[in-house]
């Protein structure tokens, strides 16, 4: 590793190379600031940059009773859907690394479905099944389609937590007289807590951004907030909208960051 | 784990078979107790995932009338506007995979040849873009592109362009926008696999006498390549079901895949058209993945659910 990066180019041979690059990452992040610096502007006409500075927008968001609503529905869901997902993931995590069980491939196979089918083909699917349930428009069923799409991210992230973990020490608790529960309790949570942390907070932002299975399933009273700037977007170009959206990029950072945190430590 | 077994090995001495039995119950029981553990999980997918496709596919299988038929599946050779819709959409995946792969390569590149801590920071405008939400960078790229946006008054106020550009609400639009979000589906894998490259290589080449551009053409390339087609498979695969972007920024002009489901299922109400444009979408993006997977013995990694 020290070796890394030891080749005779100089810096400044790759000097296209690093202008390349750096106009790729402009384009990456560019709008996402474009968003944030445009959000307090004064007009309605969205110019850039801004000539007037105000923070309008964020007034006519919180506000409007509208938008605290599906803000609301999609809090709820997004904090119930980190709950039941890392539970699920985090014991379907642990079974799969015991490595003990037939068909692992299978398993593995099923519980990553929702990363490789169609999230069309999900969310039409999923209607269709609420139709006949009656769990269309239902926090629950919110949280059901939810916690699906979150938990492949939560088996893979405890999965790694549990990779780098010696479940010697979990069997030495048990040969001397712990119980299953509570050597699992006592002696191996504590010490994968931080990627169990980290999976949570992925299942809450995949929840909170998720729109295309809340297009078809959520609506009235629980219309969530993606569901409600989809259809905001689809009538006209509201900068109120520029306003819910840096809320939501802080919001990613904010998680993205202790999702990071939580990863290193343990 | 030796500790354990050394036991278990004591276990099976001259009265094994005595043991063996109790050995087997409790291995029985240990993964009935496993079971339990994955089976809400996997419950769950299999009610709200496997359960409702087999039940779409099944519908497929039937006209209005109820009659088992091919119908669902025969109008898409026969009626102009599915054509059209393929052809958009196939049209749409294979320009946003190319861009991807031109603006995506060098980017993931410099970031392998960077020095660690500058390439963990170049890296945050590739994850950051990346767990941002869909819906918030399509809306950006709405305000910067529309007719009155960023880009069409800063090219009038330097004179390159009399007349705005149409770029929202239309091909172009949908075009930017998906390769925006693509992106970072490339570069990930793409330079996943570039860091381990083995740098010895690339040396040997060069004490050889390779010019740093022969030594990048004939060894580092094509080392890349595995890891490039695996970003291409995913970015190909997840362009032909992706519905957000082309729905707001297409204008309504441009009709793909994903929307096509949208519009026969929740306009029209017609299940089976929707069901069976369903399934043989399912039934490419597994071609798509299977042939991968078959061509380079490697699974397509890093196929996260962003979309």
């Amino acid at each position: 590793m020290s070796m890394e990066n030891a080749l005779p180019i100089s810096h400044r041979q790759r000097l296209w190379l690093y202008a390349l690059g750096g106009l790729v990452m402009l384009f990456l992040i560019a709008p996402s600031v474009i968003i944030v610096i445009m959000s307090f502007s004064d007009s309605t006409l969205l110019e850039f940059p801004p000539q007037e500075w105000s923070l309008r927008w964020y007034e006519s968001y919180f506000g409007s009773v509208e938008w605290r609503d599906a803000t609301i529905v999609s809090v709820k869901v997004a904090v119930m859907t980190a709950i039941v997902a890392t539970l699920l993931g985090t014991a379907a995590a642990y079974a799969i690394n015991a490595r003990t069980l037939r068909l692992t491939s299978a398993i593995n196979a099923l519980l990553t479905a929702s990363l490789i089918i169609p999230v069309i083909l999900i969310g039409i699917g999923t209607f269709f099944l609420y139709a006949r349930i009656g769990l269309n428009n239902t926090l629950t069923g919110l949280v059901i389609a939810h916690t699906v799409q979150a938990l492949p991210l939560v088996v893979l992230t405890v999965l790694s937590g549990l990779r780098s973990y010696d479940m010697n020490q979990e069997m030495v608790a048990r040969s001397l007289g712990a119980g299953r529960f509570s050597a699992f309790f006592q002696v191996t949570m504590p010490q994968i807590r931080f990627s169990m942390v980290s999976g949570a907070l992925f299942a809450f932002i995949t929840s909170f951004d998720e729109v295309v299975v809340s297009l078809f399933i959520s609506g009235g009273e629980t219309t969530t907030l993606t569901r409600r700037m989809f259809n905001a977007l689809r009538d006209q170009i509201d900068p109120t909208i520029a306003a819910i959206s840096t809320c939501l990029i802080v919001l990613s950072i904010v998680l993205l960051s202790a999702a990071q945190l939580f990863g290193r430590g343990r | 784990m030796s500790i354990v077994s050394a036991s278990l090995d004591h276990a099976g001495g001259p009265d094994g078979a005595l043991n063996g039995d109790a050995l087997n119950a409790d291995a029985r029981r240990e993964a009935r107790g496993l079971f339990a553990l994955l089976s809400p999980g996997l419950f769950l997918v299999f009610a709200v995932i496997i359960v409702p496709i087999g039940w779409l596919f099944w519908l497929s299988l039937f006209d209005e009338s109820g009659q088992l038929s091919a119908a669902n599946y025969a109008r898409f050779f026969e009626q102009a506007s599915y054509i059209k819709t393929f052809v958009t959409t196939f049209k749409v995946a294979f320009i946003v995979t190319g861009a991807c792969v031109l603006f995506g390569y060098p980017l993931a590149y410099m970031l392998s040849q960077l020095p660690r801590r500058a390439a963990s920071i170049c890296l945050i405008f590739v994850i950051l873009p990346f767990w941002t939400s869909v819906l918030v960078r399509t809306y950006a790229w709405l305000v910067i592109l529309q007719r009155k946006g960023l880009v069409n008054t800063w090219l009038m106020d330097l004179g390159v362009i009399g007349q705005p550009l149409p770029l929202a609400n239309n091909f172009a639009g949908v075009v930017i926008g998906m390769t925006h979000i693509m992106l970072p589906f490339l570069v990930l894998p793409l330079y996943a696999s570039m860091k381990t490259i083995d740098v010895d290589c690339l040396r040997a080449g060069m004490n050889l006498g390779a010019s740093p551009a022969a030594t990048f053409r004939q060894i580092f390339f094509p080392l890349s390549l595995p890891g490039l087609a695996s970003g291409v498979v995913i970015v190909f695969v997840l362009c032909l079901g992706f519905f957000v972007t082309p729905a707001l920024m297409g204008g309504g002009k441009v009709i793909m895949w994903a929307m096509r489901m949208e519009q026969t299922t929740s306009l029209y109400s017609n299940w089976g058209a929707g069901a069976a444009l369903g399934v043989v979408l399912l039934a490419v993006t597994l071609a798509l993945l299977g042939l991968f997977h078959w061509l380079l013995g490697a699974r397509a990694t890093g196929v996260w659910s962003r979309r």
